[in-house]
C-alpha cells in the first residue's frame, strides 16, 4: 500500500499534526515505507491460526462495580491551560 | 404460552407532490448501564455532581492511565442480550474509535466495532391489540460515554465536564425494521420498558441516560419488501441519521421533518447525502452537523491496552437462570390469569412497580375488579397529584380492604369510592371505617321492602308512566336508595322495584 501527498495530508488533519505541504511527500514516502515493511507479513500464510493477543495465557483484568476514584477535580484541571468554575474551559465549539 | 400471533402494522405513507413514499428507520439506542462506578474507572456515576468532581485519571486520559473493566457492567450487558433473545458472544474485544472533540480527553472512544459483546436479537413492538412488529436487533456492545459541553456560560469560551466522560453505554443496534414515527416511539419504550425490567438501565430519558440515533430513509412502496427479500440496501434510498433524541415526542417530529425534506430534494430531482443531523425543537426542522462529516473516519483499530473479553457459558446461564420474567410474558400471564383486557394488561405492566401492586392486590380477589380499582381509582388518584405509585398513600393492604368490602356486598361501589377517598386522606383501616362511620349498605329485604312501599304509595303518578314506560323504573331505584341514606344495595332494589310495579 502506497500513501500519496493527499492521504499524508489527509491523516495529519484528522491526527490534528501540523505538516507544512512542503513536508508532505517526504513524510508520505516514509509512512510508504513503514507500511511496505509491514506488508511483508501478508507473505505468512496463517490460515487458521488465531490471533495472538498476549504472549503469556492471560484474562483480561475486571474490577469490581465500586466507587474508588474521583473526588478530585483540582488535581483533574492542573494541567488545563485554561479552567474555570470547576470546568475546562475551551474556546468554543458549537454546533 | 405466549401468543405471538399478530398482523403487521401498516407502513406510514406520506404523499409527495407526484407521489407516495414511506419511511425506512433503524435505531441505535445508548443506554446508560445503571452501575456505580464508570466502565473502566473507579469513578463515580452519580449525576449532578460538582463538575469534575467524578473523574479518575483514567477518565481524563492522564498519560500512562490504563483501563480496568468493570465486571457488573459486563453482566448488565449480557442480562440486556438475553432480555432481547440475543445471542451472546463469548468472546468480545474492545477497539478504538478515533475523534478529536474536547469532550473526549482520550482523543478515541472505547468501543466494540468488530467484536460486540451480544449480536442478533429481537423486540416485538405492540402498536394495537394484535397488531405489532418484530424488530431484529443487530448487536449491542459496550462503549464509553463522552463528557458534556456547555456552551451558554461564557461568550468565547465551551466548559467542559468530565464526570459523564466513561460512563458505560450500551448500544443497541436495530435493523432497518421501522415504518413509521410512531413504530420508532413505540420501539423506544418497550425497549425502554424491558431494560427497566431488567434493572440493566434506568431509562431516564430527560437526564439523557437513554437516547437515540435514528436513521430515516425515504424509498417508494414496493421498495422496502424487495429490501427484506434480499437484505440488498441498494433498494432503500439514502439515510440520514439524526442524532442525541431523548424525547418520544422528539423523536416522532424529528422523523416526520426529516421523512419530508428528503423526500422534497428528491421530488426536486436531487440527491440525498448521507450525513449526520441534528434535531432543533424549537424551530422543529433538522440540520446538518458539517463538524461531525471531516471527522467521519475514525480509523477504528483494536485497543491494545485490553485484551479480549472472554466470559464463560457456565456464568451467562447463571445470569440466564435469574432473568426477571419480562413484559411481554406478564401481560400474557396478566389476560389469562385475571382475565384482564389487553388495554388493562398493558397498563398493569408498563412497570415493574404498577404490576407488583396489582398483583399484590388481586391475590385471591376478582382481578378485574381489582385490575379496575387499580387502574380507574388509584392511578387516577396518583395522576392527577403527580404522584408515583411508590408514594400512594394507600396500601395495597388497604385497597384490598376496600375490594373486600364490596365483595362481601357489606359497601357498595359508591360507598366503596367514598371509603377510598377517605383512607386515601386520613389512612386507616377500612373496615374499621367503615363500621365506625355507619358505612353499612342495608341488604335486610324487610327494611328495603317498605321503602319501596312508600315510595310506590307516595307516587302514583310515576307509577303508571312507569307502567307505560318500563325505562323509568331507575327513577324509583334512585328514590328507594335516597330514602335510605344511601344505604340500599341497588341490585336488591332493582329486583324489588320491577317486581312491585309488575314490570
Amino acid at each position: 500500500m502506497s500513501i500519496d501527498t493527499d492521504t499524508a495530508r489527509k491523516v495529519a488533519k484528522l491526527a490534528r499534526i501540523r505538516v507544512e505541504e512542503a513536508d508532505l511527500p517526504a513524510l508520505a514516502g516514509q509512512l510508504s515505507g513503514i507500511l511496505g515493511f509491514m506488508e511483508q507479513l501478508n507473505e505468512v500464510d496463517v490460515t487458521g491460526v488465531e490471533p495472538m493477543t498476549s504472549v503469556t495465557p492471560m484474562r483480561l483484568a475486571r474490577r469490581a462495580d465500586v466507587v474508588t476514584d474521583g473526588g478530585q477535580a483540582g488535581r483533574v484541571l492542573a494541567n488545563a491551560p485554561d479552567a474555570r468554575e470547576g470546568f475546562f474551559a475551551v474556546p468554543k465549539v458549537v454546533e | 404460552m405466549l401468543d405471538l400471533t399478530y398482523t403487521l402494522p401498516k407502513p406510514r405513507v406520506i404523499a409527495g407532490a407526484r407521489h407516495d413514499w414511506e419511511l425506512v428507520i433503524g435505531m441505535e439506542i445508548h443506554a446508560q448501564v445503571a452501575s456505580n462506578a464508570k466502565l473502566f474507572s473507579g469513578a463515580s456515576t452519580q449525576v449532578g455532581s460538582e463538575p469534575n468532581s467524578n473523574v479518575a485519571f483514567v477518565d481524563a486520559a492522564m498519560p500512562g492511565m490504563l483501563p480496568v473493566i468493570n465486571e457488573f457492567c459486563i453482566e448488565q450487558a449480557v442480562r440486556t442480550g438475553l432480555g432481547l433473545k440475543a445471542q451472546i458472544n463469548l468472546t468480545s474485544a474492545f477497539d478504538r474509535k478515533n475523534y478529536f472533540y474536547p469532550d473526549l480527553p482520550q482523543g478515541y472512544q472505547i468501543s466494540q466495532l468488530y467484536h460486540p459483546i451480544v449480536g442478533m436479537g429481537e423486540v416485538l413492538v405492540e402498536m394495537s391489540p394484535g397488531v405489532a412488529r418484530l424488530v431484529r436487533i443487530e448487536r449491542i456492545h459496550l462503549e464509553q460515554d463522552a463528557g458534556k459541553s456547555i456552551h451558554d456560560m461564557d461568550p468565547a469560551m465551551s466548559f467542559v465536564d468530565f464526570n459523564r466522560t466513561g460512563v458505560a453505554l450500551m448500544e443497541i443496534v436495530s435493523r432497518p425494521d421501522l415504518r413509521g414515527p410512531e413504530e420508532a416511539a413505540a420501539y423506544v419504550a418497550k425497549l425502554r420498558q424491558i431494560l427497566r425490567y431488567l434493572g440493566t438501565c434506568d431509562g431516564n430519558m430527560q437526564n439523557g441516560n437513554l437516547r437515540a440515533d435514528v436513521n430515516v430513509s425515504v424509498c417508494r412502496p414496493g421498495q422496502y419488501e424487495k429490501y427484506q427479500a434480499t437484505q440488498d440496501f441498494g433498494h432503500l434510498g439514502t439515510r440520514c441519521e439524526i442524532k442525541n433524541m431523548n424525547s418520544m415526542r422528539f423523536i416522532q417530529l424529528a422523523i416526520d421533518f426529516e421523512a419530508r425534506r428528503q423526500i422534497a430534494i428528491l421530488e426536486d430531482g436531487g440527491t440525498v447525502h448521507q450525513e449526520t443531523r441534528l434535531y432543533d425543537p424549537d424551530k422543529n426542522e433538522t440540520r446538518s452537523m458539517r463538524s461531525k462529516e471531516e471527522a467521519h473516519d475514525y480509523r477504528y483499530f483494536p485497543d491494545p491496552d485490553l485484551l479480549p473479553l472472554e466470559i464463560e457459558q457456565a456464568w451467562v446461564d447463571d445470569i440466564a437462570a435469574q432473568m426477571p420474567e419480562l413484559p411481554d410474558a406478564k401481560k400474557a400471564r396478566f389476560m389469562g390469569d385475571f382475565g384482564l383486557t389487553d388495554y388493562d394488561a398493558n397498563v398493569l405492566t408498563a412497570d415493574l412497580e404498577s404490576a407488583a401492586f396489582f398483583e399484590a392486590v388481586a391475590a385471591g380477589r376478582d382481578g378485574k375488579m381489582a385490575a379496575n380499582w387499580v387502574i380507574n381509582e388509584l392511578f387516577g388518584r396518583l395522576n392527577k397529584q403527580g404522584l408515583a405509585i411508590a408514594d400512594s398513600p394507600v396500601s395495597v393492604a388497604q385497597l384490598g380492604g376496600v375490594l373486600d368490602l364490596i365483595a362481601s356486598g357489606e359497601i357498595s361501589g359508591k360507598m366503596a369510592k367514598d371509603l377510598f377517598e377517605i383512607v386515601w386522606t386520613e389512612g386507616g383501616d377500612p373496615a374499621a371505617i367503615a363500621a365506625a362511620r355507619g358505612m353499612k349498605q342495608v341488604t335486610d329485604t324487610g327494611a328495603i321492602e317498605a321503602a319501596v312501599d312508600a315510595i310506590i304509595a307516595e307516587n302514583p303518578g310515576q307509577v303508571e308512566k312507569a307502567r307505560a314506560n318500563p325505562k323509568l323504573a331507575g327513577w324509583f331505584v334512585g328514590q328507594v336508595i335516597k330514602s335510605t341514606g344511601g344505604k340500599a344495595n341497588p341490585a336488591t332494589v332493582n329486583e324489588m322495584v320491577t317486581r312491585k310495579l309488575g314490570l
